[in-house]
């Protein structure tokens, strides 16, 4: 960094430098390690030095705060402002928010995924604000010849006795103190929090209502064309020959090219993980107008190489399941005592076949890059979940130093997962590289339904035993998944420590894996949002067939771990949402109409606890509907911004709704049958019900919510309706249901 | 070919192909990034404007048939983003994402335009074509009511924090 930096506390563990602004005022840095830093965000050499938060204080008293994370809807651009200015001790209204580009040498931990930026940055966020209110305090006492700890903060000044002096007047003056250590700094205590805990709205509303330009897919730079990509709709299959000159010659179309980057990828070629069919190839078409260079697709005739991937089907999957779940499961994932000695000898037994389908991610904004190739380095513009993972594959393949490509954040139109991988993002730049002009690639809504990178499907043979007093003693699921080897495919594995194990003697989990040649990845609560329809309703047949309540089977079960057993979750904190989410929805004791019923479910992921109620009605014809749905979450002591909150914990329990009621992708031929929302079909506004949003206050530390609160909602629903019905679903999506009954 | 309209107010004369999706002249022609591509069928409306004051698809709508009409964008529903559903989107503080909202401030403010004082009912069947894949419905509902409440107050306008907005009830 800048060598006049005043830089304090040189410590291994992290420090501030701060520089005084031309114009007068402090621009504060800070570099120290994150909290709850671990796995891969850990990874990088310069992990414990790396820059993540920047404070601009200006002399008109307004603080700029930068917002280091991508935004995707999470509330991460107006959150983790707040927790800085919490200790700052400035009025919200005194703040604003940019948005940092990618910068792996100033930010760390740049990224949007697994429900991670509160855990990661909540104490770190805040002892950076609590550093720049100490320097300003200090230039205050200094002025007023006192000491610091006699001075108070309050709405943007220091005061001291009847004196005060505003952050904005104190900023030059700031800008010549000596840094503090962030990790010794005070912070305060939350009762005196004034950001923290309040409603603040989303500091891009005022833009978004208005219409401004804030997305990947809004972005132009001068001189650029638009671009699509037509890919073979066989996952994985490549271009052998094209009519490239006709579709040359169609209105609005300036090029027209094949694109084969496995031709160039040499040694260091990318993560497989993000290329599991290959690097992309396709044919580019690239133009003055999107829409009409969209149109001249349907002039292609494009012989292709289909590939391997062209004789899997969703029906052959199904079929190969079946098959694989009468055979010996391949893999031991965990046997704790004797499940099948246990379940020879109980008194019950339940057995049952469950299945959920794939499932794309359609974020409302198709998959979009703009790319631009100039001064020997490429720059682009992208909404991108995790930017400095991109970079890193985007410099292997195209043979560039990842210090000469950059990455400008975008407000992303949703992701829900898919933008943690960033295939369109070489395909745009491979593209721009091609044509010689900067181009912006944006898929049509087809494209990104079809090429995706998938939920995984997955099928569960699961056995259960029960003692005389109904107690559950036994459990196997043989997990029939996709993979090859002792590798799943990405998102098609299953934690060895998923519930029930630990709460169950005799417990064993068994895989068999089919090879799979379509990409899958992950999605919004990724394992969690499959495993828990499968878990939680089979829990609901145990406690039928042991004649308890559901709800009180599951309070039961919770009870149920023997001393010194390590279990994936606090089954304490899990007993007190289940508990306050029984008392909300006055489960068991409201008067209910004839067809309608309750569900219940809980899951734990993403460090949060989640139980839910749904409450449905079926008609004796089979018409559904979905009338409300209880949530209680424990993410511990503290919501930074309720209001998020609340909307982020009913979002993803409408999603998990959507997902139940009707989505599924199928494949054909190696192909994605479906196509657009008409076949793949998404939630909407009448079919929402209201969703009530509880919390329990534990005293642990904060944890996040883009996530946990969805996984419950698909059981808890299947459990209403078997409540109502009578018939247990055991395959997703419900419209595949006959739902009549009498 | 020329194509006369008003858009936002003003008399406008794009030259495009007549089959060209209005939708795509707005955003790539005239550079007006508010209304937005979802899904290019009618399904999602994510490009709803007006015309003429009723919602419209823009996506399917050939540039062709705004001839003459009165088309008005997220762009052009209010001088300073003062409408009423403007001030209630943010006061409830819906978006997550944002990206569907401008098409559902366009089909919200329609209905308000026909209904000013809409039920539950009303809004759900008026705004069943605009997704939120965000599935931000509560809150669309919870502001729909609170722009009603807007537009027939005016001087209750408030620029407050969202309090209560969906509050821990639906």
């Amino acid at each position: 960094m800048n060598a006049v930096d005043k830089t304090g506390n040189l410590s291994r563990r992290g420090f501030l430098h701060v520089t005084a602004l031309a114009g007068g005022g402090m621009l504060l840095g800070a570099r120290f390690p994150l909290d709850g830093a671990r796995g891969a965000f850990a990874a990088t050499a310069d992990a414990e030095t790396a820059l993540n938060a920047f404070i601009r204080l200006t002399p008109d008293g307004i603080a700029t705060i930068m917002a280091q994370n991508p935004e995707i809807g999470q509330g991460v651009k107006t959150m983790l402002p707040m927790l800085i200015a919490e200790e700052l001790d400035i009025p919200w209204s005194q703040v604003r928010v940019e948005q940092a580009d990618f910068d792996a040498t100033k930010y760390r931990g740049q990224m949007a995924g697994g429900s991670m930026a509160t855990p990661m940055h909540y104490t770190s966020m805040r002892r950076v604000g609590a550093a720049a209110r100490a320097m300003l305090v200090e230039a205050a006492a200094k002025e007023w010849k006192t000491k610091p700890e006699k001075c108070t903060t309050e709405a943007g000044a220091v005061h001291f006795k009847n004196k005060s002096l505003s952050y904005g007047e104190l900023a030059s003056a700031a800008a010549k103190v000596e840094p503090p250590n962030p990790r010794t700094v005070p912070l305060k205590d939350a009762k005196d929090f004034r950001i923290i805990g309040q409603e603040i709205p989303g500091v891009d509303n005022p833009q978004i209502v208005t219409g401004k330009p804030l997305f990947g897919i809004d972005v132009t730079v001068p001189g650029m064309k638009y671009a699509v990509f037509e890919k073979c709709r066989v996952h994985g299959g490549k271009v052998k020959s094209a009519n490239l000159d006709a579709v040359k010659a169609s209105p609005g179309v300036t090029d027209a090219f094949v694109v084969d980057s496995t031709a160039e990828a040499g040694s260091a070629a990318p993560a497989p993980s993000m290329f599991q069919v290959g690097l992309p190839n396709g044919i580019a078409i690239v133009g003055d107008s999107w829409w009409l260079i969209n149109e001249a697709r349907s002039k292609l005739e494009v012989t292709w190489d289909e590939g391997p991937t062209a004789s899997q089907s969703s029906e052959e999957f199904d079929r190969q399941a079946e098959e694989l779940s009468k055979q010996a499961p391949e893999q031991d994932l965990r046997n704790d005592g004797d499940a099948a000695g246990a379940l020879a000898s109980a008194a019950k037994t339940v057995e049952a076949a469950y299945q959920y389908p794939f499932l794309a991610h359609a974020p409302l904004e198709p998959q979009n890059t703009t790319a631009h190739f100039h001064d020997g380095g490429l720059e682009m513009w992208a909404p991108i979940q995790t930017p400095q993972f991109a970079r890193g594959d985007l410099a292997k393949a195209l043979g560039i130093p990842e210090d000469r490509i950059t990455i400008h954040l975008t407000r992303m139109g949703g992701g829900f997962g898919r933008r943690l991988y960033w295939d369109y993002m070489l395909e745009a730049a491979l593209i721009a590289r091609q044509a010689g002009v900067p181009v912006k690639l944006v898929w049509n809504r087809e494209d990104d339904t079809r090429f995706d990178y998938f939920r995984p499907g997955g099928y569960h043979y699961l056995q259960g035993g029960l003692d005389e007093a109904g107690k559950l003693t036994a459990w196997r699921d043989h997990f029939v998944s996709f993979g090859e080897g002792r590798r799943f495919a990405p998102s098609a594995e299953m934690m060895p420590n998923e519930f029930p194990q630990g709460f169950v003697p005799n417990f064993a989990l068994q895989a068999s894996k089919m090879p799979l040649g379509i990409p899958t990845g992950a999605l919004r609560a990724p394992t969690s949002n499959a495993i828990s329809f499968v878990v939680q309703s089979f829990i609901d047949e145990l406690a039928v067939e042991a004649g308890k309540d559901p709800l009180q089977f599951r309070l039961d079960l919770l009870d149920s771990v023997p001393a010194g057993t390590r279990t994936a979750f606090d089954p304490q904190r899990m007993k007190a949402v289940l508990e306050l989410v029984r008392d909300k929805s006055e489960w068991g004791k409201a008067d209910l109409p004839e067809g309608t019923a309750q569900g219940v479910a809980f899951h734990f992921s993403h460090r949060g606890y989640f139980a839910e109620v749904v409450q449905a009605t079926v008609s004796k014809e089979g018409e559904l509907g979905v009338d409300r749905i209880w949530v209680a979450g424990d993410v511990g002591r503290q919501l930074v911004n309720p209001s998020n909150a609340v909307n982020q914990v009913q979002g993803a329990a409408l999603d998990g709704l959507g997902q139940a009621l009707d989505q599924e992708i199928t494949f054909e031929g190696g192909r994605t049958k479906e196509s657009n929302f008409h076949n793949f079909k998404l939630l909407r506004i009448d079919q929402a019900p209201p969703v009530e949003v509880h919390w329990v206050m534990s005293d642990n530390q904060p944890t996040g919510l883009g996530e946990p609160a969805l996984p419950p909602v698909p059981p808890a629903l299947c459990n209403a309706i078997f409540a109502v019905t009578g018939k247990r679903i055991r395959s997703l999506p419900i419209s595949k249901h006959d739902l009549s009954w009498a | 070919m020329a194509i006369a309209f008003t858009l936002n107010g003003k008399s406008t004369t794009v030259d495009a192909p007549p089959e060209m999706p209005l939708l795509w002249v707005l955003r790539d022609e005239l550079d007006l990034k508010g209304t937005k591509f979802g899904c290019g069928r009618s399904f999602c409306g994510a490009c709803t404007v007006h015309v003429n004051g009723e919602p419209e698809r823009s996506c399917r709508m050939p540039v062709s048939r705004a001839e003459g009409k009165e088309i008005t964008t997220i762009e052009g529903l209010s001088e300073d983003g003062a409408h009423p559903v403007q001030l209630a989107w943010q006061e409830i503080d819906v978006p997550q994402c944002g990206y569907c909202q401008a098409g559902q401030i366009m089909s919200a403010s329609a209905l308000l335009a026909s209904n000013p004082a809409p039920t539950d009912g009303d809004i759900d069947e008026a705004m069943s074509g605009n997704i939120c894949r965000c599935a931000t419905y509560t809150r669309i509902r919870t502001a729909i009511h609170r722009a009603a409440d807007i537009a027939q107050a005016p001087s209750a306008t408030s620029h407050e924090t969202a309090t209560g907005a969906g509050g821990s009830e639906a």
